[in-house]
């Protein structure tokens, strides 16, 4: 069979920002490095990880929408094509979608309705996607400050999906939803990732995702830790490469609750070696030394006792 | 009974009621669950309890009296967005010293880092941000704590530590707590007692009829 060039190839990516630290003192603050993702033609790649890991800000790198101070190094590619600034403006909005993490991305002052069909939607369009995520025909004439929270995160699902992209960035589409309305979001975007479309899925919910994506990447500190598959959370801890998914599927509340101490390193004490060391059980002399990404039964991990 | 709110009506627009003739009652130390489908109402009597919102009718008591107009809401309601809770143009050790002056101890509970006091909202993610408006609200003499949503866009270690600080402090206070939830197993895990917002509605003898 041929292989399929992937709709985006990252390798190797860093982004950083400029910060002022004293006066006029600058410092650049590296809060992704070295990291590794694909997501191929009718794929759903799930992203979790801890809060403030740089989930977002791949999001907004992949569609060229970061703050004039931020730069970005390494590699990333869209269906082999190297994505620049002028690629980026061009796709975003019409091959990239994005599902953004905010409610606060609806224009306040514009209808729900109105903001749906966008520049490049038609009526037609965005009733069959509100009618889709069930919402009712008179939400199209409300502000976004007359929704409910569940409400307008099913709002900006439909801003994406009613487009053509070939690639949709959902970041975090479904807290605030039921979990019988999260559940039909996320077979829709399986429907989608069926009819070819990749989707990069941005979450928290864990056990929603993989039950619906096919791999999940596993972010820490700013790049990731492991890939698996998703089948892998289904079986449990054992069958996780990596310290820290495996006590994020302990720290679930069907499976204990139990919180590991310690928080991640804040992006400007990143220590060197394993980012996860200061937290983990397993930790020994090697770990403080440098760690490459090595394929482990199936998916990828970042440690060097993981078996 | 810490709070008792009594045939509560409201709507946000006429003839579209989204409240109507709900009671509900908490004692403290008691830990509620409220859960629903998306758009139902629950947020609205979060804020309603807290005091946010003004019912259209009913009454709201606080060990038996109406809520304080002035001065320290013993209710403090934590928001599902916390981007919108937040004073955009104000640092977070503002932010977090709007009501009182939490310990040092309590902000490496809940996992605030030092650094972030001195940036502004937009420069932390929707979970950091999150921390502080927790923080924001221990304060002693808050009584009773309404989470709305409050850890939903938080990874799951950081909300199983947040939980954590919570529920302790919950016991040792014995603070009423409504946790306003989608997730039944996190609200399983931690309530006393779940609430069906459905029957809420239902169970008032004025709507029956």
């Amino acid at each position: 069979m041929e292989h399929k060039e992937p709709i985006l190839d990252i390798k190797n990516l860093s982004v950083s920002f400029r910060m002022y630290e004293k006066g006029l003192e600058q410092k650049d603050l590296k809060v992704i490095s070295n990291l590794n993702i694909h997501v191929d033609e009718g794929e759903i790649l799930a992203i979790v990880g801890s809060s403030g890991s740089g989930k977002s800000l791949l999001a907004s790198t992949v569609l060229g929408i970061l703050p004039k101070n931020a730069s970005v190094t390494g590699d990333m590619r869209y269906y082999g094509q190297p994505m620049t600034i002028e690629l980026q403006q061009r796709l975003r909005g019409r091959e990239i979608a994005l599902v953004p993490q905010s409610v606060e991305y609806l224009d306040p002052l514009m209808k729900t309705g109105k903001q749906v069909v966008g520049v490049r939607g038609t009526k037609e369009k965005q009733r069959l996607a509100f009618k889709r995520y069930g919402l009712q025909r008179e939400v199209e004439e409300l502000y976004p400050f007359q929704l409910s929270g569940g409400m307008a995160r099913r709002v900006l699902v439909s801003t994406a999906v009613i487009g053509d992209a070939k690639l949709i960035v959902a970041d975090e589409p479904t807290p605030g939803m039921s979990k019988a309305m999260a559940e039909e979001a996320m077979s829709n975007f399986r429907t989608l990732a069926d009819e070819g479309k990749g989707i990069i899925l941005i979450t928290h919910d864990i056990d929603l995702a993989f039950e619906y994506a096919d791999r999940i990447a596993i972010f820490y500190a700013g790049t990731t830790v492991e890939t698996a598959l998703a089948e892998d959370f289904g079986r449990g801890p054992e069958a996780l490469r990596h310290p820290y998914s495996k006590a994020l599927w302990e720290a679930l509340p069907q499976n204990g609750f139990k919180p590991i101490p310690g928080t991640q390193p804040y992006a400007g004490s990143i220590p060197g070696g394993c980012l996860f060391a200061p937290r983990c059980l397993y930790k020994t002399e090697e770990c403080l030394g440098e760690i490459p990404m090595r394929t482990l039964r199936g998916g990828e991990v970042c440690c060097i006792h993981a078996d | 009974m810490l709070i008792e709110a009594k045939d509560i009506c409201f709507s946000y627009r006429k003839n579209r009621s989204i409240l109507e003739h709900v009671d509900f009652t908490m004692d403290a130390g008691e830990r509620v669950a409220l859960v629903g489908p998306s758009g139902c109402g629950k947020s609205t009597l979060a804020q309603i309890l807290a005091g946010y919102l003004k019912p259209e009718s009913g009454t709201i008591l606080f060990e038996g009296k109406p809520l304080p107009r002035k001065g320290y809401c013993p209710v403090q309601l934590i928001y599902q967005h916390p981007e919108k809770a937040v004073n955009p143009r104000w640092k977070l050790s503002r932010t977090l010293t709007e009501g009182w002056e939490p310990q040092e101890e309590l902000l490496k509970w809940m996992g605030i880092e030092k650094e972030w006091l001195s940036r502004y909202p937009a420069e932390l993610s929707g979970g950091e941000l999150q921390r502080f408006c927790i923080a924001r609200a221990m304060s002693p003499k808050t009584r009773c704590v309404i989470a709305d949503e409050m850890t939903a866009m938080l990874d799951v270690i950081t909300q199983a530590q947040i939980w954590d600080v919570m529920l302790k402090m919950a016991e040792r206070r014995k603070l009423g707590l409504l946790v306003v939830t989608h997730r039944m197993e996190l609200a399983e895990r931690i309530c006393t007692r779940v609430v069906r917002f459905e029957e809420l509605v239902e169970e008032n003898p004025a709507n029956v009829l």
